[in-house]
């Protein structure tokens, strides 16, 4: 008898945690948590983790709970694939990554893959911030949703507003030598030349990525072009050493860039004193004056201790909700016909869109600059005072592309 | 051209010094111990660290002192209590105990300090442009840097060359039983020779913290380089990883400054070649590979001149 009780007493609450495991809805978070990249990985993790949270507080989707599966890829392919084997093989059906769009790929090819070999175990992808526009176009997979917008939709935005700004006149890019950078390159040569023939191209550098310790001679040279503004999709070290350069050398130029936001571009762009000459485009930011969306971000800095850096994780959690609940099922393939063409008001206001034809999330764009603040701008960055400040809202029919994406469809 | 000459001279000159701050303590530990140190970079990152969070809360200058007796402190413990034991079994051992160690360093400078890059200024005293050639500012903080690395290499060269305790710290690496025979404790002899070396990385992580990043990734970053560095001016010469140190700094900036390419050269290849791995190297800048001509001429100068440009052995 009392082996009996021993016995209930040890296996009831396996057979409650199987029960309630049963219920859970596990997302695969798979992105670097050592390593170069582990900063940026633990911030996305944080968020997420803020984001399952908040909607278990409120039911979870469909009443199952949200569990996220923290996955660690080191930035690397080929672990990324192993660590998207072990999620699946736990019971996972949706992962959601965004570190570099080389992992991005093969991911998306994996689930690919899984999804044409194991009908009814399939996976869906969510993708946060791997923006290379291949993953949409040649690339691009029914099972693979993003909700950053494309570096091509970025710089579509960034063009629009910089072609009615008469003042720009000379303008030098300077990129990371790898797919990311190439493709701001061209994109940048591209639209420039279309929109404003008159913008003088003086300067185009490729460099190794964050191989270079030194960037006086690159300022030396941006000086010598005669720049006004100078394009650059650089972030991290080759962001911060890029800005000390410019700064050290007393280089005055407006500086168009993606990731000045991301951790340690804040700190330092205050170090140079750059003040409002430093631009970034994104999907929304703190003071972006919406109400809901600055709401938002207090309750978000006062628990995780972080800015929310990913208002499209934001979108990316709640748009699943309302996918889910459409479709009335937690079932990938219902939840992924659910999401397409699925119109969403995101955080920072305006509608977006999950277009259809590629999976790539159509949304408003903004362009804000990083300088002293005013009295409505209650959020600094990296404690440093300063913060960003709303220069451009860039609609969504103004931030889009067409596709060459080709959809194979199940 | 006048323009770009004296700014790239000047842009490669300031860059070597920091390559030689940086380097000169691993050349100290490799040419008086035989020890190649490759957790060099890992004391650097320990000299940053503590030199932000000092001067956090005692101010730059005191801490330009005290974070290099720190990390000293520490690399003596790491040969007093690592490598002395190590060292019987010879240097294989040894190098496994600095790679383990770089490891180990980084993780807890992250636990402590977090991954992401901490806000570590120029003190003000500093911050100022202190020339300003063809309307290019050169920040006062470089030129400091630059007169710390003189001054390091002289201090080296003339406590090594020309005193008592460089004569001694020079035979023990060749006549260990001999120079203790003579009443001089060689493993203590050893211990400090690390010490300094080590507190020569802090030295360097100090000044270099405020001008390049501080995060706890900055010790894998630079790594690479400095071993360049003390191989081509040859393993364990001080004045080489001087001449080095220059000769990298000046073939970089200039690299970068030139934007010419073989298509430049000889004109563009015949369009019907189409895109492929050679109109890629066709096209491609010096300017592009810059930062790769040091490890170019790292096996250059290993194929032509194994020892290095001042080496004086071959290991």
């Amino acid at each position: 008898m009392r082996k009996l009780t021993l016995a209930i007493a040890v296996i009831a609450p396996m057979l409650g945690h199987a029960a309630s495991a049963e219920d859970t809805l596990k997302i695969g978070y798979i992105d670097p948590l050592s390593g170069g990249g582990a900063s940026v990985g633990e911030g996305g993790l944080k968020t997420f983790q803020y984001l399952a949270d908040e909607l278990n507080a409120k039911g979870g989707i469909l009443g199952h709970k949200i569990e996220i599966v923290p996955l660690d890829n080191k930035t690397n392919p080929q672990e990324s694939l192993v660590q998207a084997q072990k999620a699946i093989d736990a019971g996972v059906h949706y992962i959601t990554q965004g570190n570099g769009s080389s992992v991005g790929a093969a991911l998306s090819d994996f689930v690919t893959k899984n999804n044409t070999r194991n009908p009814g175990k399939e996976v869906l992808y969510f993708n946060y911030a791997a923006v290379d526009p291949s993953l949409t176009n040649e690339k691009c997979s029914y099972w693979h949703f993003r909700w950053d917008a494309s570096s091509d939709i970025k710089m579509e935005a960034l063009t629009n507003y910089m072609k009615d700004t008469a003042s720009i006149k000379k303008v030098y890019l300077i990129n990371q030598d790898y797919s990311f950078g190439q493709s701001v390159r061209s994109d940048a040569r591209k639209m420039l030349g279309a929109k404003r023939p008159d913008i003088q191209i003086v300067g185009d550098e490729l460099h190794p990525l964050l191989k270079v310790t030194d960037f006086s001679p690159y300022i030396a040279k941006i000086k010598a072009s005669g720049a006004d503004s100078v394009v650059t999709g650089n972030w991290g070290q080759d962001f911060a050493l890029l800005l000390k350069a410019a700064a050290d050398a007393g280089l005055k130029v407006n500086w168009y860039t993606y990731y000045a936001g991301g951790a340690g571009g804040p700190t330092a762009v205050k170090q140079t004193g750059l003040d409002h000459q430093v631009f970034q485009i994104t999907e929304g930011f703190a003071n972006s004056g919406n109400k809901a969306a600055m709401d938002y971000e207090k309750a978000f800095r006062a628990k995780v201790n972080l800015s929310l850096w990913y208002p499209r994780a934001v979108n990316e959690m709640r748009m699943f909700k309302a996918a889910a609940e459409k479709a009335n099922s937690i079932d990938p393939v219902k939840v992924a016909a659910a999401l397409e063409d699925l119109k969403f008001e995101v955080l920072d206001g305006g509608t977006g869109i999950m277009r259809k034809d590629d999976h790539q999330f159509l949304q408003p764009i903004y362009i804000s600059s990083f300088g002293k603040l005013t009295e409505n701008e209650p959020f600094d960055e990296e404690s440093t005072g300063w913060g960003w400040h709303l220069v451009s809202k860039v609609d969504t029919p103004q931030a889009m592309v067409s596709t060459t994406c080709k959809m194979a469809r199940p | 051209m006048l323009e770009l000459i004296v700014i790239s001279t000047l842009n490669g000159v300031l860059f070597g010094m920091l390559l030689f701050l940086l380097s000169s303590g691993l050349t100290v530990i490799f040419s008086m111990m035989g020890v190649l140190n490759f957790a060099h970079a890992s004391f650097y990152m320990l000299g940053a660290f503590f030199g932000f969070q000092l001067t956090k809360w005692i101010g730059f200058w005191p801490a330009l002192v005290l974070a290099p007796l720190l990390v000293g402190a520490i690399g003596m413990a790491v040969e007093r209590y690592g490598l002395r034991n190590t060292h019987k079994h010879g240097h294989v051992a040894e190098l496994l105990l600095t790679f383990g160690l770089a490891f180990a360093i980084e993780e807890i400078v992250s636990m402590i300090w977090g991954k992401s890059p901490v806000d570590y200024r120029v003190p003000a005293l500093l911050d100022f442009p202190a020339f300003t050639i063809f309307s290019t500012n050169y920040p006062a903080y470089k030129l400091f840097m630059l007169a710390m690395s003189v001054v390091i290499f002289v201090a080296l060269l003339v406590v090594l060359k020309r005193t008592r305790v460089g004569l001694i710290v020079q035979a023990a690496l060749t006549h260990p039983h001999m120079v203790g025979h003579l009443g001089h404790n060689v493993g203590r002899v050893f211990m400090v020779v690390f010490g300094v070396g080590s507190a020569l990385a802090g030295i360097a992580g100090v000044i270099a913290g405020p001008a390049l990043v501080t995060q706890s990734d900055m010790a894998a970053a630079l790594g690479p380089i400095l071993f360049v560095v003390i191989v081509f001016g040859g393993l364990g010469s001080l004045p080489g990883a001087f001449i080095a140190s220059l000769v990298i700094g000046l073939v970089q900036t200039f690299a970068v400054a030139l934007n010419g390419s073989l298509a430049s050269a000889f004109g563009p290849l015949d369009p019907s070649t189409g895109p492929s791995v050679l109109t890629d190297i066709w096209n491609v800048t010096i300017a592009q590979v810059a930062p790769i001509v040091p490890y170019m001429l790292l096996v250059l100068i290993l194929i032509v001149r194994p020892m290095g440009l001042m080496g004086t052995r071959e290991s």
